[in-house]
């Protein structure tokens, strides 16, 4: 039986019902608050999204947080070079769950042009659970519009996430 | 008393009550839970609708078009994402911290913003407790909410967050001041601490805004300063100091700093309204508590318009321009009150 076939009929129109789960997940699939965090250029961009041509704030997710205590979503946006690994790890470890991870750009990818430098880790994914990737050196501010709504989709629907995943993963093994 | 809707719809419950159940006491009571609820309602309303508006109001500024997306094409649902999400994050408490004072410190910076709403005359009559000296109590009630700020900070056994309750509690102590001096000239004018009276002191558009100018200018300085807003964030300069005395709270606790923070701003709304805009009085082609509403959300307006076009102001410039500028102006205001009551014969 579906779920709303449960209100009387008379109801209908004036009660919605719906499974706390989706809600919670609607919440938060459309209140994303970024931490307010670059590592290198790709934050330049980052800004620039949130500014009048782009306008991050019509979706909602313009709400930068200067501290992690309060903050959704972690863009990784730059170079992760080995010094900066482990405050970067402790900012994500201070975010409250349910947390998110973006590596923005081909250095937070997988190093991008540094990659065979002896300071820089190739690739966020290797120290933090990214759970969207944005290519371009550096992505332009839609690219990362187009990310974060993704991202949205991704806590939207996580099944099709997963099987997305493992369809990707058959694929790999078929290699 | 003269007749609002407001107290006429409070005597017609009363009235009800007191027939079904024979006993004016528990009417008296119904009408008291009644009235608190509304206050809380109010409260709660505000926040949600100021959260969605000051994001407008920024974006308008801005040349942007702000949330458009969540519900609808104005974005109407965005802050109830935001509170269902703040709802149901994780809730992080620091291993170092006070753990009473820490749990303690929003709950208890709520009760001194909720507190203030019993004495504002919202339409003629219709205020939850009448006293003759409301504003007297509302200054002392409001002055505690630095307690809790500090109290946050302490608790919280962070850097970031001891230096923020510091900043706030010498930012809110400097400008107690010129914000109490800057209204005893109305006070010397109309003669009572009354709230009401003075509403009613300003009948015929003889608003105190017109006739106190330059503490109507000292007053909302110093308002903003008290409510932590820009020009004066400096409580939660990000990039000085994170996010202040919230730094370690996370979810619902936070939320409970934003809603206290929200109910600080339309306080300060209100007492301006209140003291200098001639509060629910108006052309009675509306009812008073609407003029009060229009009054309240226009100077909400006025501040939100100050905190997107000012920078943050240095914490030295802060101080010193309290008590430098604005308490030296403030007294200079009374004295002239004072002058010119004595010249006028009219003490």
């Amino acid at each position: 039986m579906e779920l709303k076939d449960r209100v009387p009929e008379c109801l209908r129109n004036n009660v919605a019902i719906v499974k706390l789960d989706e809600l919670f997940r609607w919440a938060h699939a459309n209140s994303i608050w970024p931490l307010s965090s670059g590592l290198a250029c790709c934050a330049i961009e980052m800004m620039s999204t949130a500014t009048a041509r782009f306008d991050l704030a019509r979706f909602g997710y313009e709400v930068f947080r200067p501290c992690p205590r309060q903050a959704d979503l972690l863009i990784v946006a730059g170079t992760l070079t080995y010094k900066m690994t482990p405050p970067l790890i402790r900012l994500y470890e201070e975010m409250p769950e349910p947390k998110y991870v973006i590596a923005m750009g081909s250095c937070a990818i997988a190093g991008g042009p540094f990659a065979d430098s002896y300071s820089v880790v190739e690739g966020v994914d290797q120290v933090l659970p990214v759970d969207v990737y944005i290519p371009g050196c550096p992505p332009r501010p839609e690219a990362l519009i187009d990310g974060m709504l993704k991202l949205r989709e991704k806590i939207l629907h996580p099944e099709r996430a997963m099987t997305e995943c493992a369809c990707l993963a058959q694929e790999a093994e078929r290699k | 008393m003269e007749k609002s809707l407001l107290s006429g719809i409070a005597r017609w419950i009363h009235g009800e009550i007191s027939t079904l159940t024979g006993s004016p006491l528990l009417s008296d009571l119904v009408l008291i839970v009644i009235g608190i609820a509304a206050l809380l309602g109010i409260i709660s309303l505000a926040a949600i609708v100021f959260t969605y508006a000051e994001r407008k109001v920024c974006a308008f500024m801005q040349m942007r078009l702000g949330p458009n997306r969540v519900g609808g094409r104005f974005g109407l649902l965005q802050p109830v994402a935001d509170m269902l999400k703040l709802m149901s994050k994780e809730d992080i408490m620091p291993a170092g911290a006070d753990k009473v004072l820490w749990a303690l410190s929003p709950a208890l910076l709520f009760v001194p913003a909720a507190l203030v709403y019993a004495f504002f005359p919202f339409d003629a009559g219709a205020v939850l407790v009448d006293v003759n000296v409301g504003v007297f109590l509302l200054l002392a009630i409001s002055s505690q909410a630095v307690l809790p700020f500090l109290m946050g900070g302490y608790a919280s056994n962070n850097k970031y967050s001891m230096i923020g309750g510091f900043r706030i509690v010498s930012q809110m102590i400097s400008y107690e001041a010129p914000l109490l001096f800057s209204l005893l000239g109305i006070l010397m004018i109309t003669g009572s601490m009354r709230l009401e009276d003075i509403v009613l002191a300003q009948q015929g558009g003889h608003w105190f805004l017109f006739l106190q100018p330059l503490a109507f200018i000292i007053f909302l300085i110093s308002a903003i300063a008290e409510t932590n807003r820009t020009p004066f964030d400096l409580v939660e300069g990000e990039s000085e100091i994170i996010a202040g005395p919230f730094t370690e709270y996370s979810g619902m606790r936070w939320a409970l700093f934003f809603l206290a923070e929200y109910a600080n701003l339309l306080t300060a709304a209100i007492l301006a309204t209140t003291f200098f805009l001639g509060g629910y009085l108006g052309p009675s082609f509306l009812p008073g508590f609407v003029w009060f509403t229009l009054k309240s959300v226009a100077m909400v307006f006025l501040i939100m318009w100050f905190r997107w076009t000012f920078p943050r102001t240095r914490v030295d410039q802060m101080l010193s321009f309290s008590w430098k500028a604005l308490l030296p102006l403030a007294i200079l205001n009374v004295f002239l009150t004072g002058a010119i009551m004595y010249a006028l014969d009219l003490v």
